[in-house]
């Protein structure tokens, strides 16, 4: 095995060192009827070559050479090569989490910019250094929001992403919260049916742009919350985030959200990262790492993980969470992202998804596709009614080389012949120009 | 910081490691010199809500170092009346002074009676030659 | 160093973005961004050389020896990394049809296979995203299971071996289980006797680690299986350490029910500066109707994702897992193959090589064979010479190596916890003894060296205290504190000076 250092030679010298026989011999605390006594069952080991040709065989049945406007919570931007330049640095890829700082100040500076980063985006004060995906945050947040508030009711928008609401589900018994829903109405939610639903609550949870790619209004949902006493708290895309306002202007308490769109390819749903970030006030109660500034012993600014009796390996069973590992270098990628974009990029960003966005949804109206939800201002994302069930307009589409959305019917009752219709700076007009021409109806009399 | 190791013979000690100074029916408490020696230079300190009720035995508030937590155990039952906002702002006072300037909270007392099961400073220093 | 945001100038830009001729559209002006963040502006070569610099101020496995206790840094395979990259795999989206993920679900399936075969269990979940995440839902599991039987109000108690890591008291908290510890005996296992008072009809099951965090195999497994079950109980295998059994002793056959497989220890994937990682489960035939959805199941020739589970526990993480983590483990296991066993072997002879030239020199709390990994302990160099575990660990990195984990477990006072893993010649492992026999000489003649450690890092040890006190979470900009330099500086700040002036 290429993988492995020890000769013969040495392996006979370290067992005289033990003062073994053999290998075996080392293994003698284990009582004999839990003991293996057969090869393991999987096929036998591939050379470097045998490896690279298998792999590409897997890869090679997978379809992704259709147009994608497929959206829904993942999405296909660009990730710069520089991203990948700097994750391939071995020092950041094949370390790990820096509890000794002075062999990690790489990777601490890189989190605390990080979290500078998301600060910025968000209008927070303080950032954790990642969550497991945007899903898992939002439940990190139910358990912020129910020690911060002492309530146990958690309202979450329906117009929230469908697997975002399945992981709060399944973690809200273990919490001791109750989950309620808010429905939508034509799209959007309406603020007076927050403000009932959040009487009590400790948290109100709404996506902005929510999972229709409608934008939500915000300020007035944050409001409703505030007034009851809930903690409003927002699911943001961090894309958006240069043409969109940030949450902490409006008066949210966190802001959470999946960090794919900023830095990671798709690979089939991760790794990739959920940020969360959060006003000062809540600093102590937040899930995860967090990196601060310091000086060392000569003075020289340094980095290191603060505020660790939060978390489990110090306080336990009253820790905020039970994270350990988290997706740094995931964030990492997100961090380089955004800094090659800078303001003014992620600003264009933004503005080049709406401007296609814009113009997909003009092309498929005049192909004869009604909008779900008309006059509802989007980012870059939008749901259409294809005239028949969505899997059949799905498979038209594909059978012309366009992957043409998600079909909301999956989550959403009413809706089976819609499609929710994703478009990033990578999509041309002539791409949805096939979109349209693919999904195309027969022009009604 | 670091003061040297001493136990005040007019104070009241409870086994978790802490202290309390009686006066009337109220009553300051804090932690001992050996409990702050423990933990570390202090860096936060989590303390109760003034008009909030603390049981003896019970937890009423946490103090930190960088690396350790450790749960402020009431010596007795009674009513918050005053929080030493000089440990919130600053807590390694609690380091430098702990039976002086870092005191943690004044109560009022509800069950005086409870002082009969407290350790005197003799019994206190047992404890912690058996630890 | 500087931060990029201090490197960064108005007006200048790494990477463009396409510009349709097309018009922009509006956004409503009480929704639309009134002043943009202040991320960093820099051209391209500013921004990879900014990283570059970063990353030499780091250390990883590819810079040297790194036997961090129970996290498993084992060589990262280039080959993997190239995998992942993969057009067919970077660029699925987790939502299309089953039919254009084939390759994706054939590997997730044959991972699987390949999972339920070292553990001993019938059915696995790839989708918790790290360890303690499969500890979190492994444990909802447990409550699935018991409310199923109608028992999930009578069995609110999870017992916990004091050597845990924190993990699973945190994730007992989680899940709405209490705690109830147990003790370890004078042999490093948990104590039994203990245990047989603690379990009873209400107990809903065991957490444990085994091999344990001090690297022990527990020789009373058996019993403690007969327990447990004999109760009705549960049984659940923190896989931390699975690094050491591969095709040696499988879970299943020690009576666990459910396990987890930290994929990015055992299976390697690189720990990226704290992670991604990977956190499968594995169950017990009983338990498999619990799963989180989706799960992969072969279906004639081909694969699908099936959600159509009635008793669920529903979703712990979006779509079938970390995908990217998948291949990297998955190709590691395939270059092994069945030769997993020689990499647990290894791993072990390693661990115990190490230990059997270390143990005269620093205090050995219980004088067994380890597994994968042991635990030492500097409680005399502290009692006789003032020199603590971190003293040693900062000594260390002056001989070129990541120091150990230290402090853990908790019930070893000092505690220096070493994990070599398979991957190291043996000539690292020697050098690594020899810098530890040294640094005991050191400790014992010239404790002040130690005291003033690292000598030659990128900065000297760092003001943990002060971070604690007044946090500093992110850069401010103008507002950002200038930095007041202390005014004491201390004796290891002098020598430091000295050294350079030399």
């Amino acid at each position: 095995m290429s993988y492995l250092s020890l000769t013969h030679a040495d392996r006979e010298e370290m067992l005289a060192a033990i003062g073994v026989s053999s290998i075996d011999e080392l293994f003698r605390d284990i009582p004999k009827g839990v003991r293996y006594g057969r090869e393991l069952d999987i096929a036998p080991a591939l050379t470097e070559p045998e490896l690279q040709r298998h792999m590409e065989e897997l890869a090679g049945k997978n379809i992704v050479d259709e147009v994608c406007f497929l959206g829904a919570g993942i999405y296909d931007h660009y990730v710069p090569a520089v991203v990948d330049a700097v994750l391939q640095r071995g020092e950041l890829l094949t370390a790990y989490t820096p509890y000794q700082p002075e062999m990690s100040q790489g990777v601490l500076q890189a989190i605390f910019e990080y979290q500078t980063a998301i600060c910025e985006l968000t209008g927070m004060d303080v950032s954790n250094a990642s969550g497991y995906d945007g899903t898992t945050v939002a439940a990190d947040a139910c358990f912020v929001a129910k020690h911060a508030t002492g309530r146990t009711k958690i309202v979450v928008t329906e117009a929230t992403n469908p697997q975002v609401r399945q992981v709060i589900k399944t973690y809200a018994p273990g919490f001791g919260l109750e989950v309620v829903e808010v429905p939508h109405e034509g799209g959007v939610t309406d603020p007076d049916r927050v403000r009932e639903a959040a009487v009590d609550a400790a948290a109100v949870i709404f996506q902005q742009p929510n999972f229709f790619g409608n934008l939500e209004n915000a300020p007035e949902l944050a409001a409703a919350a505030n007034e009851a006493g809930a903690m409003p708290i927002a699911h943001v895309d961090p894309v958006s985030l240069g043409v969109l306002e940030a949450p902490g202007e409006y008066g949210c308490a966190m802001a959470i959200g999946e960090g794919q769109s900023a830095g990671n390819s798709m690979s089939y749903g991760g790794p990739h990262y959920g940020f969360l970030a959060a006003r000062n006030d809540y600093i102590r109660r937040l899930p995860g790492r967090i990196v601060g500034e310091t000086v060392d012993a000569a003075g020289e600014r340094g980095y290191v993980l603060t505020l660790q009796t939060r978390e489990q390996h110090i306080r336990r069973e009253k820790a905020t969470s039970n994270i350990t590992t988290n997706q740094t270098l995931l964030a990492l990628a997100g961090l380089v992202h955004l800094s090659l974009l800078g303001p003014q990029g992620l600003k264009e960003l933004g503005e080049t998804c709406m401007a296609l966005r814009s113009y997909a949804q003009t092309e498929l109206a005049k192909a004869g596709l009604e909008a779900v939800f008309p006059d509802k201002a989007t980012f870059k994302e939008f749901a259409v009614r294809t005239g028949r069930p969505a899997r059949d307009a799905l498979a038209a589409a594909r059978a012309k080389g366009i992957y043409a959305g998600y079909p909301l019917g999956r989550d959403y009752a009413g809706l089976d012949d819609a499609l929710l219709i994703a478009v990033t700076e990578k999509r041309t007009t002539e791409e949805i120009d096939r979109l349209a021409e693919a999904l195309a109806l027969e022009r009604q009399p | 910081m670091a003061s040297s190791e001493s136990y005040p013979d007019d104070l009241k000690y409870h086994p978790e490691h802490d202290w309390a100074r009686i006066d009337g029916d109220e009553a300051v408490l804090g932690v001992t010199w050996y409990a702050q020696d423990a933990l570390g230079e202090l860096v936060h300190y989590e303390a109760p809500d003034v008009g909030s009720t603390v049981s003896k035995d019970s937890s009423y508030g946490e103090v930190e170092s960088v690396k350790a937590v450790s749960d402020l155990i009431s010596p007795l039952s009674g009513e918050v009346l005053e929080v030493n906002a000089k440990v919130v702002d600053a807590p390694e006072t609690v380091n430098d002074d702990p039976y002086g300037d870092g005191w943690l909270i004044r109560i009022r007392m509800s069950s005086p009676d409870e002082l009969e099961q407290l350790l005197d400073v003799a019994a206190y220093k047992k404890v912690l030659d058996e630890a | 160093m500087k931060l990029i945001y201090e490197k960064s100038q108005a007006g200048r830009r790494g990477i463009g973005v396409p510009k349709p001729d097309l018009p922009v559209p509006e956004v409503p002006q009480e929704l639309a961004r009134k002043s943009p963040p202040r991320l960093p502006e820099l051209a391209e070569p500013e921004v990879l050389r900014h990283f570059t610099k970063l990353s030499t101020r780091n250390f990883g496995i590819d810079t040297g020896f790194y036997p961090l206790g129970s996290c498993t840094m084992k060589y990262n395979p280039r080959v993997n990394e190239r995998i992942v990259g993969l057009p067919g795999f970077a660029n699925l989206h987790p939502l299309v049809e089953d039919d254009a993920a084939q390759g994706a679900l054939e590997l997730e399936w044959h991972l699987q296979e390949i999972l339920r075969e070292v553990t001993g269990l019938d059915a696995v979940s790839l989708q918790p995203a790290a360890g303690s995440q499969g500890e979190l839902t492994g444990l909802m599991l447990f409550r699935a299971y018991f409310k199923d039987k109608g028992e999930d109000a009578q069995r609110r108690k999870i017992v916990i071996p004091d050597t845990a890591h924190g993990t699973n008291p945190a994730s007992v908290t989680m899940a709405g289980y209490e705690l109830t510890p147990v003790k370890t005996d004078a042999r490093g296992n948990i104590d039994v006797e203990d245990l047989r008072d603690k379990v009873d009809e209400h107990t809903a099951g065991l957490m444990l680690t085994n091999p344990s965090t001090l690297g022990l195999f527990d020789e009373n497994i058996e019993e403690i299986r007969d327990i447990f079950h004999g109760v009705g109980a549960l049984m659940y295998y923190d896989g931390a350490n699975l690094n050491a059994v591969c095709g040696i002793s499988r879970p299943g056959d020690m009576g666990f029910d459910v396990v987890h497989i930290n994929l990015h220890k055992t299976f390697s994937q690189p720990h990226g500066g704290g992670g991604p990682g990977g956190g499968p489960i594995a169950v017990r035939e009983s338990l498999e109707p619990f799963l989180p959805v989706p799960v992969v199941v072969k279906d004639g020739a081909g694969f699908r994702l099936e959600y159509d589970r009635p008793k669920t526990i529903g979703k712990v993480r979006a779509f079938s897992g970390p995908f990217g983590v998948f291949v990297r483990s998955y190709a590691f296991i395939r270059s092994y193959g069945p030769g997993l066993k020689e990499m647990s072997e290894v791993a072990v002879l390693n661990a115990n090589y190490i230990l059997a030239r270390l143990k005269e020199a620093y205090d050995l709390p219980f004088d067994r064979l380890c597994m994968h990994e042991f635990v030492l302990s500097a409680r005399s160099l502290k009692k006789e010479h003032g020199v603590s575990a971190l003293d040693v660990a900062k000594r260390l990195m002056d001989y070129g190596f990541h120091p150990p984990t230290i402090y853990f477990p908790l019930i070893v006072p000092e505690a220096l916890m070493i994990e070599p893993t398979e991957s190291e010649a043996k000539e690292t492992l020697d050098e690594f003894v020899d810098a530890m026999l040294a640094i005991a000489r050191e400790g014992a003649e010239s404790p002040e060296l130690l005291h003033d450690a690292p000598h030659d890092r990128p900065v000297r040890r760092l003001d943990e205290v002060r971070a604690a006190k007044n946090p500093i979470v992110r850069f401010r900009f103008e507002q950002h504190p200038v930095e007041q330099l202390p005014v004491e500086q201390s004796a290891g700040a002098r020598q430091l000076e000295a050294q350079k002036g030399a």
